[in-house]
């Protein structure tokens, strides 16, 4: 039985392709607010599938597309996955399953900060700028660093090839935390 | 020959893997932990989901008692806000996972006791949030035309005990007591445009008394200042930017404040900054001509304590509150208002309290202060009383977004995980979990509420919401729940 986590449910709800939340994003910019409903429809939420083009379109997609990410999570462990460019960080984690507890809670709609990242100062300073809705959100994520940014509004780039992101902890109390799915 | 009994062997070593492997699957499961997490919102979810994750063999069983699981997510997060509400594709995975029990239509309390429990589970998490809300304690509280904003939220999103409202929106002005996000929600609900009401979860019954709303002016009250606001900056945004509307900032609530924030923590500077920009700055183009089309306004009052609500000749229907004007002492988050003497009057027929939600005590056996309204715990471990743990509202108040339910439901789950670890939680006590319930909840007459059943509500309330172009059209009557899945 898979964990329960966000990550396999994620793949199968279409977690965002980062052009197309862009767009949508900018077009309910006019009037932010206006409902929510210029990015998101439903009750549930669900994006346009930006990743249902065909397999042959994937594999026409040379190595000069993809782009190597370490994660370091809360527990020290290194997580590195591989993502094309154009892809947000929210989707590496979510087509690469990988395991950070309660990582893209609202899916990549800007409404909760769970998947805030620390980046290094060299990749921060070349990132696109941020918005005020990020900013809104970021105000609110635990253990805000100067180069803090939300993973799901962060697009792969080129320049961004084998960099380590940070995954900042989230508890209060600095507790070694207990797995007991591994060895009980 | 040689080749033979490698073959034998190999079949004989299989066979001794396959049984041993069996007899270890019979006495690890003799001692899977069988816990039990009482409410089905974000909190009891996000300690489910951490309990199952990070326990391979925990049985973790939701009692929620209503039919429909989600608590706040459902009943709370305002119908504009679908974004929120994607944390519920999570928790249908949690509830999907075979190690996980959802069993809605069940009361704690009533129809099982939390020491009926205690005897059926290893440890029990309560993470049923705060059901009531905090009460101005004036006179006139109880006219006509005075709500709370608890009771609103629950009359537009279907909580079934507030269906019959009706709240009385006859009035041009409306006053919220208060300026938290529950305070945004509910102005923001009162002035949205239809066109943007219509296509979201809200119920029909609501939408239809919205769009017969006279309200067109919306108060939120605060008894002290600017910097003391208790909503976030993306609410504040978007109340802002509402289509339609238009801000109503007294500039002298604002001038000098620039100064004063420069040393703030970055949340409350960037929020000060959004009320002294919309109060004091020009607008741009396109946002002053919105301000100056738009048919509806709202506006935040400082420095104003409820006194009375004031009847009408009729003595029946409020009309109007009057206030004690307060100066602030002290600074920061810790300023008290302290009334001046002078006493201001403010004119409306809708009255709104929004000043906190609060937890009730489960029965008279947990600990409970009444003061803060939480039960006393340490990491989520019920204070005196081993086994008892509990997370989200009713654990440290009723605050904050769905990041901190989230993290302190880790916490709390982490607490039951050292507790199992280090055997302060004894498996060797065998214990029945859901077993022993149900023979419980048959002996009383009560029937839970499966997963599978909620997800034939769902389809059905998915239906029904497609016909009118909404996502959803909730059911609101638990008796229709439960005639739709044949209870």
């Amino acid at each position: 039985m898979a964990a329960p986590g966000t990550a396999s449910l994620l793949r199968a709800s279409a977690a965002s392709s980062c052009r197309w939340l862009l767009a949508a994003f900018r077009g309910a910019a006019g009037r932010p607010g206006g409902g929510g409903g210029g990015v998101v429809s439903g009750s549930v939420a669900v994006r346009t599938p930006g990743r249902f083009f065909g397999v042959s379109a994937r594999a026409r997609l040379s190595s000069e597309d993809k782009v190597t990410v370490h994660f370091i999570n809360r527990d020290g462990d290194k997580l590195t996955a591989e993502g094309k460019v154009g892809d947000s960080l929210l989707d590496v984690v979510v087509d690469k399953n990988l395991d950070i507890d309660g990582f893209g809670a609202c899916e990549g709609t800007l409404a909760c900060s769970t998947c805030h990242l620390i980046f290094e100062d060299h990749i921060f300073e070349k990132l696109d700028a941020i918005t005020d809705e990020e900013m809104d959100m970021l105000d609110l994520a635990y253990g805000l660093t100067e180069t803090s940014r939300l993973g799901c509004q962060i697009c792969l780039k080129k320049f961004m090839n084998n960099m380590t992101v940070r995954v900042p902890e989230a508890v209060a109390d600095a507790r070694q935390s207990i797995d007991m799915s591994k060895n009980s | 020959m040689g080749s033979s009994c490698g073959r034998v062997c190999w079949e004989w070593a299989s066979r001794l893997r396959r049984l041993t492997g069996f007899s270890r699957l019979l006495s690890t499961a003799a001692l899977a932990p069988q816990i039990c997490v009482v409410g089905s919102g974000p909190a009891g979810f996000y300690t489910a989901q951490h309990l199952l994750k990070h326990h391979r063999l925990a049985q973790v069983d939701i009692y929620e008692k209503l039919p429909v699981p989600f608590g706040l997510v459902r009943f709370g997060v305002a119908p504009d806000h679908p974004e929120v509400k994607n944390v519920i594709n999570t928790f249908t995975q949690t509830a999907h996972s075979d190690r996980c029990s959802y069993y809605g239509n069940v009361t704690i309390g009533k129809d099982v006791t939390v020491k009926e429990l205690q005897r059926a589970y290893h440890a029990v998490v309560l993470s049923y949030g705060a059901e009531d809300n905090r009460i101005l304690g004036i006179p006139g509280e109880n006219l006509s035309g005075v709500y709370s904003a608890r009771a609103f939220v629950g009359w537009y999103n279907g909580l079934p005990e507030n269906r019959d409202l009706k709240p009385d929106l006859s009035s041009e002005t409306a006053v919220v007591m208060g300026q938290g996000n529950v305070a945004l929600d509910v102005a923001r609900v009162l002035l949205s445009p239809l066109d943007i009401l219509k296509k979201t979860d809200i119920t029909e019954g609501s939408l239809a008394a919205i769009a017969c709303s006279k309200v067109k002016r919306v108060w939120l009250v605060g008894r002290r200042g600017p910097l003391q606001v208790a909503f976030t900056i993306k609410e504040l945004r978007e109340m802002i930017n509402l289509p339609g509307t238009r801000p109503l900032l007294d500039p002298a609530d604002f001038t000098g404040l620039g100064d004063v924030i420069k040393d703030v923590p970055r949340p409350r500077k960037r929020l000060t900054e959004l009320m002294v920009k919309s109060a004091l700055e020009k607008p741009g183009e396109r946002e002053a001509s919105r301000w100056a089309s738009a048919t509806k306004e709202w506006g935040l009052k400082f420095r104003c304590s409820p006194l009375e609500v004031l009847p009408a000749a009729d003595g029946k229907q409020a009309r109007g509150i009057r206030m004690a004007v307060t100066r602030l002492e002290g600074s920061g988050e810790s300023a008290r208002a302290v009334p001046t003497g002078e006493v201001e009057e403010l004119e409306c027929g809708l009255i709104l309290s929004s000043i906190g939600y609060r937890s009730l005590p489960l029965d008279s056996s947990i600990p409970f202060d009444p003061k803060l309204g939480i039960i006393p715990n340490s990491l989520g471990r019920v204070q005196g009383a081993p086994g008892l743990y509990c997370s989200g509202w009713v654990k440290r108040g009723p605050t904050g977004v769905i990041i901190t339910t989230m993290n302190d439901s880790f916490d709390t789950a982490q607490s039951v995980l050292e507790d199992l670890q280090s055997g302060l939680l004894k498996l060797s006590n065998s214990k029945e979990g859901f077993k022993s319930v149900r023979s419980i909840l048959h002996s009383r007459g009560v029937h839970p509420v499966t997963f599978s059943d909620w997800e034939k509500i769902d389809a059905a309330e998915v239906a029904r919401g497609k016909l009118a172009g909404k996502p959803r059209e909730k059911l609101v009557d638990p008796r229709e729940m439960l005639q739709l899945i044949g209870h």
